[in-house]
Order: structure tokens, then sequence, then C-alpha cells
């Protein structure tokens, strides 16, 4: 695989996707790198490992964590930043294979492609979700580390 | 600069509740709909108010002697600027930076302009996806043309039939519907290579990318009325997409 190219079509792809989800113009750049970085740890994973679902996961995974932390740095919320960065790791392919097949009349090979796509849509939510949650344990356990230093009791 | 009480509060309710509208039609989490009114509200001494967020309407109690309130929202679409600067106002409302008058007109403001990207620059925008996602999911580069082509047909047919009868899922049904056609065009007359990366690429513009991000974070978030209103839009928009495919393939 190209890693240059795919790199650069990843962070134009997700910069795209900015644009049409209207995200505000100066977070542009930063939507396609978190956009990059989610399908290089997809495509990486799958490389070393081969299992889609679990790559999915971790290029979820990655997206939030980076969407996160630009939220933090932007001032932000999430979301303008996640949301470009899924779209590369949504299904689309086997979702697509599995509606060929059923019209096709392949209904058993349709059942596979369609069960593939949605335990690959599920590791997309589980990858945002886990993420999500341990980024809110970090933030928490930092604020009130803060607080303590500054001599405020933590609620 | 004290208000009389009451009309202080009306100007608050309607502030809130202009808040909550404009995050919700333009594409926020329920979770921080509710989240922003709650901290607008405690910023604004009303401590005991609930509000109740779907993607059909907003119901903000402010407190047990004040009336409820309601909003109806009836399009949703996708502007991510806009619930940025509302976020940014609300942040504003709350650090005191703001008065509450300044805040409804701010809000105000964000709600009458338009901040979207010009529609050709997004027409642009979706043909140049459409492009990457051919080559990333592995398509010839003979292929590239098609699909940077069909991609923004796709995106333009689906916006001008959106505008036209606002009935989202018919729009998205032709839009791929059209793709489909052109594909299997392409490749009959002999110029294309692989229908299928094409299609694949073309309609990637239109999967409800946002739809099914926003409907797991409720879901988790425990908003389960939205969660699932959220992801059956997703899951009709994938229906809607999918259908128009399948039509053109089952011939």
């Amino acid at each position: 695989m190209n890693w240059p190219l795919e790199a650069f079509l990843s962070f134009l792809a997700a910069g795209a996707f900015g644009v049409i989800f209207n995200t505000p113009h100066r977070t542009l750049i930063s939507c396609g790198l978190v956009g990059m970085t989610g399908w290089l740890i997809y495509r990486s994973y799958e490389l070393l490992l081969g299992d889609p679902v679990q790559a999915t996961f971790a290029g979820a995974f990655g997206v939030a964590l980076v969407a996160h932390l630009l939220a933090k740095k932007f001032r932000m919320p999430m979301i303008i930043f996640s949301v470009a960065g899924i779209i590369p790791l949504v299904p689309g392919s086997k979702a697509y294979n599995a509606m060929r097949n059923i019209v096709e009349n392949n209904y058993l090979e349709a059942i596979k492609f369609a069960s593939e796509a949605l335990m690959i849509s599920g590791a997309v939510a589980m990858g945002l979700v886990f993420a999500e949650v341990l980024m809110q344990a970090v933030f928490k356990q930092q604020a009130k580390r803060i607080q303590r230093k500054i001599g405020m009791t933590p609620d | 600069m004290v208000q009389t009480g009451e009309t202080r509060r009306e100007l608050a309710l309607d502030c809130f509740l202009l808040a909550g509208k404009i995050l919700m039609e333009n594409g926020a989490e329920t979770y921080r709909v509710e989240d922003t009114m709650i901290r607008m509200a405690v910023s604004q001494k009303m401590t005991n108010s609930h509000c109740f967020v779907t993607p059909t309407g907003i119901m903000f109690s402010p407190s047990d002697e004040l009336p409820t309130r309601f909003v109806r929202i009836n399009a949703r679409q996708t502007d991510l600027e806009r619930v940025a600067l509302v976020n940014a106002v609300s942040r504003k409302l709350v650090a005191q930076e703001l008065t509450l008058q300044q805040a409804y007109e701010e809000l105000e403001e964000i709600d009458q302009t338009n901040y979207k990207f010009n529609m050709w620059l997004q027409v642009l925008a979706a043909a140049t996806a459409s492009g990457c996602f051919l080559i990333l999911l592995g398509g010839s580069w003979n292929d590239l043309p098609f699909a940077f082509v069909f991609g923004g047909t796709g995106f333009i047919i689906v916006e001008t039939i959106l505008e036209r009868t606002r009935v989202k899922f018919f729009a998205e049904f032709i839009g791929s519907l059209a793709i489909g056609i052109l594909a299997i065009l392409a490749v009959y007359s002999g110029f294309g290579i692989d229908r299928d990366t094409i299609i694949i690429g073309s309609i990637m513009p239109l999967v409800p990318g946002l739809l099914i991000t926003n409907a797991v974070r409720d879901l988790m978030a425990g908003h389960f009325v939205s969660g699932l209103s959220k992801g059956a839009e997703a899951f009709l928009t994938a229906f809607a997409i999918g259908g128009g495919i399948a039509l053109v393939l089952s011939f």
C-alpha cells in the first residue's frame, strides 16, 4: 500500500466532508488530520492483524481521542471534529455488497456482508464511546487535581 | 441594569429556547442541547430548571411557578459552524461576559445568517470526497473522473430535490438512483472499469455519518427517545440510498 498517497487522500476526503458539513473554517485542516489519523490507524491495524472489525474499532477510538483533544484546544464541541473523521470508517462497500447480493438473489452471501457491515458499524460506535468515557475520566481527574492545587474543594 | 423580573424572565426563556432550537436544527447531540440550556439557565439563577429535548421539539420548564415553554423543530440540517457559534455564546453568557440581551441578539443573528459554504464549493467537496474514496477503496485510477463527476452530480440532485420537495428520503433515493444509472452507463460504454467501486465512491457523500454518530452518543448518554429516532432517521437514509442502488442493479 502507498502510505503517503493514502494519507493525503484520507486527509482530503475528511476535509471535503468538513466543507459539506460546514465546520468552522479554521478547523477544516484539523478535521482533515482527524480523518487521516483514523484511516491510517485502521489501515495499519488491518494490514498487521487482518481483522477489519478490530481495525475499525481502533480507528474510531483514535478519531475520538484526537477529536476530543482538538475540541479542548479550540474550545468547540467535539462533534465538529469527529464527524468528518469517522466517515472513511463507515462500511460503505460491505453495505453495498450486501445490497447487491440481495438483488442478485444470493441471500447467503448477502447475510455474510450485512452482518460484517453491522459488526463494523458497531465497532465504530464502540470506539467512539470508549474513547469518550476514557477522556472524560482523564479530564475529571485533571480538573480535580487543578482544583486541589488552587485550594478549591472538588464537588 | 436590573430589568423588571417579568420581562427579564421572558427574555431569558426566549434566549434558552432559541439557543436550543438552533443547536438541534443544525446537528448537535441531544446531550449538548440539554447541557447548554441548563448551564445558561443556571447562569441566570434558574437553578431548578428541567428540559426535555427530542429531535422534533424542545420542552423547557424554568421552575415550579413559571410556565413551561415549548418549541417545535421542523427541519434539521447539518451546519456545524452554527453549533460552534451557539456554543461560544453560551460559554460567554455563563462566564458573565455577555448580558442576556446581548446573548439574545447574537443568537438571533446566528439564526438569521447563512454560514454555509457556496453551493459550488460544496459540490466540489462532494466530488473530491468521492474521488478520494474511490482510490482509498481500491478502485482504478481510470475510474477517478467518473467517481468525481457522479459524486458531484448525486450531491447536486439530492440538494435540488431537497430544496423543492423537503422530503429527504425521496431526494436520497433519486440521488443514488441517478448515481447507479450513470455508473452503469459509464461501464457499459466501455470507459469505466469497475461499476461497484464507482458506485461506492460516489454515494459516500450521501452517507448519514452525522446521524449515526449522534444516535450512538445519545443512546449512550441515556437519551433513548432521541437516540432511537435519530437511529431511525439514519436507517431510513441508508435504506433510501440502498434502495436506489438496488433498483438499478436489479435490471
